[in-house]
């Protein structure tokens, strides 16, 4: 653990250096004079990276696709043609019939919505609940320390896909037709109970080296209150290693979700869902393959968006590993 | 040390009390009646109930039904499902199985992944460089789903190499293709770490000593580069097998492999409660002994990490 915090230590100090070179280097130059914060460093570092762009394009064209799926397509995802049946990719359906006569395009389309929102929501949601616990645990130590990190590790030692097919198998017991809400929520929720501990590992430690810092006692010697200091002071300061976390941690939920889809205990029938569409593909994959490659490819490049962002941001929040 | 594994196994014991009881209440919370189509389509006769409801002390509250559940456990009793098999002989056949499974996938991410992750180090950032970084990102995002699935129609439907399905007592053969799919995902972190922990060291200061005393590079590399940089890479491997251990429920099902995954998968379909909090309480013990054991191997390993 200590030497986790002394890693942690090291790369603020170098954090810091890397802002004083760049105030020095604006004294000389009069167009850089503002200060540029690590967010600030940061975002210049990414800009230059091929890596960061192509990953942001692709994932702002699927935020635009989950958002107004309908300026991709006119086709109604759920309308079954039965005459069309398992049709292959033609000029008006680029990516041919399931086997209900559905339009695969569309319903990739619309299946982008929810993949993007279990995936977006889930990780708030972990980021969330991780930091609150992470920065209580790590910032007054002792008892709650104790405390909050047995309570997380009770969460880690669930295996995760089992812990989450148990919760979802009982949130889904009796009921029959559930609404496209419920679903939705039931998945984000079991994700969010598992996966909280993560972040909070990674808020405690950087709980932990920031408040041992001269502002801290600087703050706490002006008679600053508790949460005056936690938010003014530590979480700006441990922000930075659990947004890089959330950014790959986004991709993996999504493929997360589509794993549980494909259980069959994620999403459900009135929500359009990849995982589920490959999940059905299985059955017709020899005579109908263009059932499984369009959803899986959707998910496979979505996934890889998110990880490529992630590695990005992770290089330059990260100055050590330059 | 000793002191320091006996305080971690203390620690454990909350732990493992507070897992297995969440996993006890939301089995047994399950709402519906626990013998609902289980004597076929007639219901179940009154005897039987009443046998069934007194062995697993299903009147009694819940919190004495762990208690009284955690007793017998520890008498080495995991219960019987509802249909009168022994959930122990279940897991003593299942087990074996995914052992062998956890072995394969993990003896190919510490083969292939570690000589990857050197192999980038060492050229730098060249065309293999920019080649494996592109392949580990690649195998991170392709869920194990897809790619099973792939693997199992292309190789296993179309051109015939394999078997797509394991036969019921898989031998090690079987079992190479899902344990590589298995280890797939892994093995891109394992890249990584080597990867950046070899370009840590890179700059050290003894890798400088040992070149300027005029040491072989090949030993520079394998006895002074490596030894230091393999640390994080096997506590990561440990923390995986203890993982791997638990079972790959969707690896298990895709090539229908009779492990411990396809065993609680199944059980939990079919509402059999003893099953799956047997099962899991025994995943829980061993998920949490690994990572002890990881971090008092993260001692031995690094001298410097000192515990007390």
């Amino acid at each position: 653990m200590t030497e986790s915090i002394r890693e942690q230590a090291d790369s603020t100090d170098t954090a810091n250096t890397g802002d004083q070179d760049v105030s020095r280097s604006g004294e000389q130059k009069p167009k850089l004079e503002k200060q540029v914060g690590l967010w600030g460093d940061a975002w210049r570092d990414l800009r230059k990276r091929p890596l960061f762009i192509v990953a942001s394009i692709i994932i702002l064209l699927l935020v635009v696709m989950s958002a107004f799926p309908w300026l991709f397509t006119s086709v109604d995802p759920n309308e079954q043609l039965l005459s069309k049946a398992r049709q292959g990719p033609s000029p008006e359906a680029w990516f041919g019939y399931d086997h209900l006569g559905r339009d695969v395009y569309a319903r990739v389309i619309y299946g982008t919505r929810s993949s993007i929102l279990v995936g977006v929501l889930a990780t708030s949601l972990t980021v969330v609940l991780g930091s609150i616990f992470g920065l209580i645990s790590g910032y007054f130590g002792r008892k709650t320390d104790v405390l909050v990190s047995r309570f997380a590790e009770i969460f880690l030692g669930l295996p995760f896909v089992l812990g989450a097919i148990v919760i979802l198998s009982v949130f889904n017991a009796g009921i029959t037709s559930p609404s496209g809400v419920r679903v939705m929520s039931q998945v984000v929720l079991t994700i969010g109970v598992l996966a909280w501990p993560i972040s909070m590992r990674i808020m405690r430690s950087a709980a932990i080296a920031a408040k041992q810092q001269d502002y801290v006692n600087a703050a706490k010697a002006l008679g600053a209150s508790h949460s005056r200091i936690i938010f003014k002071h530590v979480l700006p300061n441990c922000i930075a290693p659990v947004m890089v976390y959330a950014t790959i941690a986004l991709g993996q939920m999504i493929g997360l979700e589509a794993t549980l889809s494909y259980l069959g205990l994620g999403l459900k029938a009135p929500v359009v869902s990849w995982g589920m569409m490959i999940s059905v593909s299985q059955q017709y994959i020899i005579s109908t393959p263009h059932m499984l490659l369009f959803p899986a490819g959707f998910l496979v490049i979505t996934v890889l968006a998110f990880v490529m962002l992630g590695d990005a941001v992770r290089d330059a929040l990260d100055p050590k590993q330059r | 040390m000793g002191r320091y594994i006996l305080r971690r196994l203390l620690q454990l014991i909350p732990v493992f009390i507070g897992t297995t009881f969440i996993i006890y209440s939301l089995v047994w919370a399950l709402p519906g009646d626990p013998f609902a189509g289980k004597c076929g389509s007639r219901a179940c006769p009154e005897a039987y109930v009443q046998m069934m409801t007194e062995k697993y002390n299903l009147d009694e509250p819940l919190p004495v039904q762990y208690v009284l559940y955690l007793g017998q456990l520890f008498q080495g009793n995991f219960g019987e499902t509802f249909s009168g098999l022994e959930v122990s002989t279940l897991i003593q056949n299942a087990y074996p199985v995914t052992i062998k499974l956890a072995a394969i996938a993990l003896v190919f991410e510490a083969v292939i992944g570690i000589a990857a992750g050197i192999l980038t180090a060492l050229r730098g950032n060249g065309f293999v460089d920019n080649l494996v970084l592109a392949a580990t990102l690649f195998l991170i995002a392709v869920p194990v789903f897809v790619s099973g699935f792939v693997v199992q129609i292309v190789f296993g439907v179309q051109l015939g190499w394999m078997n797509p399905s394991v036969s019921t007592d898989p031998t090690i053969g079987e079992l190479v293709v899902p344990g590589l799919i298995l280890g797939s995902l892994s093995m891109a972190y394992i890249a990584r770490l080597t990867r950046t922990a070899m370009f840590e060291n890179k700059r050290a200061d003894y890798i400088r000593t040992a070149n300027a005393k005029g040491l072989k590079p090949r030993r520079v590399v394998s006895v002074h580069m490596l030894r230091n940089s393999l640390i994080p890479v096997i506590t990561f491997i440990g923390t995986d097998f203890g993982a791997l251990m638990g079972g790959a429920i969707v690896t298990e099902g895709i090539f229908n492999i009779p492990g411990i995954g396809n065993l609680v998968f199944q059980a939990i379909g079919g509402q059999e409660g003893t099953t799956v909090t047997g099962v899991v309480t025994l995943l829980v013990i061993v998920y949490l002994l690994m990572n002890l054991l990881v971090d008092i191997l993260y001692a031995a390993l690094d001298p410097r990490i000192r515990y007390d």
